[in-house]
């Protein structure tokens, strides 16, 4: 090669190489032109598409985690309105045990009521009877009394005083 | 002589542009380098990788999407954490920077390549583009208010005097320590690397015993190739680093 460059001559002499500084100009150059080219091909091209992707990916992730949530509380829901429902039928078929249990008590209570009522007023009835039996006899006791009384004096005297007799037997019965 | 450690480092011209011939032309003659080739490998290198993988824009990503999704993330998240948010609208800029002295750094490692990076002034460069960015960046968005960077807070007014100028120099030397640390890293570990392995060849050199010898050396070599693979990754990793936390201090100058 025919480029005999000051840098091969001058490291030959002995210059270090990186502290060469006839170096310098066409490094610095290289390097500008290079790490712009980098620089605008990272900053307009690679990293924006980069970000995109992380981007539209932690998006669909959030949409996802979103959706999962929104089913599980749409599955929450239904359980819970499942249980509010079984809950219902539960206290529902309580309620109609409960009032089919208390018809029939309050209709034995009811039948009961009457069957004693029925008695009672039997009863009261018998025992009105009784009485009235009873006093009708009592009252027949002065008069049988008085015509016994009467009968036996009668027997006895020979004659009769009914009215004295009378008074005496009322007397006696009255006393 | 093929052993000498420092002629991986020299710039060749591979073919010039202009100048019509040696030490004649009043225009100027620009080389094309060992050095702009690889920098032209780098990138080309780089961007090519980027685009292409991401070409399917796969909602589930394949494995070479994959890999360029985490350097995205991994930058973006560097930078998010060293400069905020508001650092954000440089992360083309350090995600650049990052790519690009990372892969410099490791096509240095195949052998027969050149190391764009071991030379002090393409890291000098870099240093500066970033001070010159942070700089001009700071006083766009800050004005003069961007002076407090060298005004700690909380600190007494009897101590200014002497914490300002510390601040200034500290803030001076930052372009030089990014730059030299980049480039004597690379330097450091490349002539290392070239002393070890000529060890083995000249060891063997001696026969049956220089053979048996030339066993430590060989390990030694390839001990060192997995340290340099790490720095290489570290080096660019720092750089970037820096740069965010320097790019945070152009938005946020006064900590």
């Amino acid at each position: 090669m025919a480029s005999s460059t000051n840098s091969a001559h001058e490291a030959a002499t002995g210059v270090f190489p990186p502290f060469d500084p006839s170096t310098f100009g066409s490094q610095l150059l290289w390097l500008a032109l290079t790490f712009a080219a980098l620089y605008i091909l990272m900053s307009k091209v690679a990293l924006p598409r980069i970000g995109e992707i992380l981007e539209v990916r932690r998006d669909r992730i959030e949409g996802d985690l979103a959706e999962a949530e929104r089913l599980k509380q749409k599955t929450d829901q239904a359980i819970k309105s499942y249980e509010a429902e079984l809950a219902d039928a539960k206290q529902k078929a309580h309620n109609i045990a409960e009032e089919t249990r208390d018809s029939i008590r309050a209709d034995l209570e009811k039948k009961r009521a009457k069957v004693e009522a029925d008695l009672a007023k039997k009863m009261a009835a018998a025992e009105n009877d009784i009485r009235e039996t009873k006093e009708a006899a009592m009252g027949h006791v002065e008069e049988i009394a008085s015509d016994t009384a009467l009968a036996i004096v009668t027997n006895i005297v020979g004659r009769t005083a009914q009215k004295a007799t009378k008074d005496a037997v009322a007397k006696v019965v009255k006393g | 002589m093929a052993n000498d450690p420092i002629k991986q480092f020299k710039i060749t011209d591979i073919f010039t542009i202009g100048g019509a011939g040696e030490g004649e032309t009043g225009g100027f003659e620009i080389a094309f380098t060992n050095s702009a080739l690889f920098m032209v490998i780098t990138v080309v290198s780089i961007s090519a990788f980027l685009i292409l993988s991401t070409r399917g824009r796969g909602l589930v990503p394949g494995r070479l999407q994959l890999l360029s999704e985490m350097l995205y993330e991994f930058v973006a998240n560097m930078v998010r954490s060293s400069a905020g948010t508001e650092g954000m609208k440089f992360f083309p800029f350090v995600f650049s920077l990052f790519m690009f002295v990372l892969v410099a750094n490791l096509f240095g490692m195949v052998p027969y390549f050149f190391t764009v990076t071991s030379h002090i002034i393409v890291t000098f460069a870099l240093a500066m583009l970033v001070i010159s960015v942070v700089i001009i960046y700071g006083f766009m968005r800050n004005g003069l208010g961007f002076l407090k960077l060298f005004v700690p807070a909380g600190v007494p007014g009897y101590v200014l005097p002497i914490v300002i100028p510390i601040e200034i120099v500290s803030f001076l030397s930052r372009p030089i320590s990014l730059s030299v640390r980049l480039f004597a890293n690379m330097l450091a570990g490349h002539i290392t690397l070239k002393v070890f392995a000529g060890f083995i060849v000249s060891l063997s050199s001696l026969g049956a015993v220089g053979v048996l010898g030339a066993t430590l050396p060989f390990a030694m070599t390839v001990a060192l190739t997995a340290l340099e693979f790490l720095v290489s990754a570290l080096q660019a990793y720092v750089f970037a680093v820096l740069t965010s936390m320097y790019l945070n201090d152009a938005i946020h100058p006064s900590h």
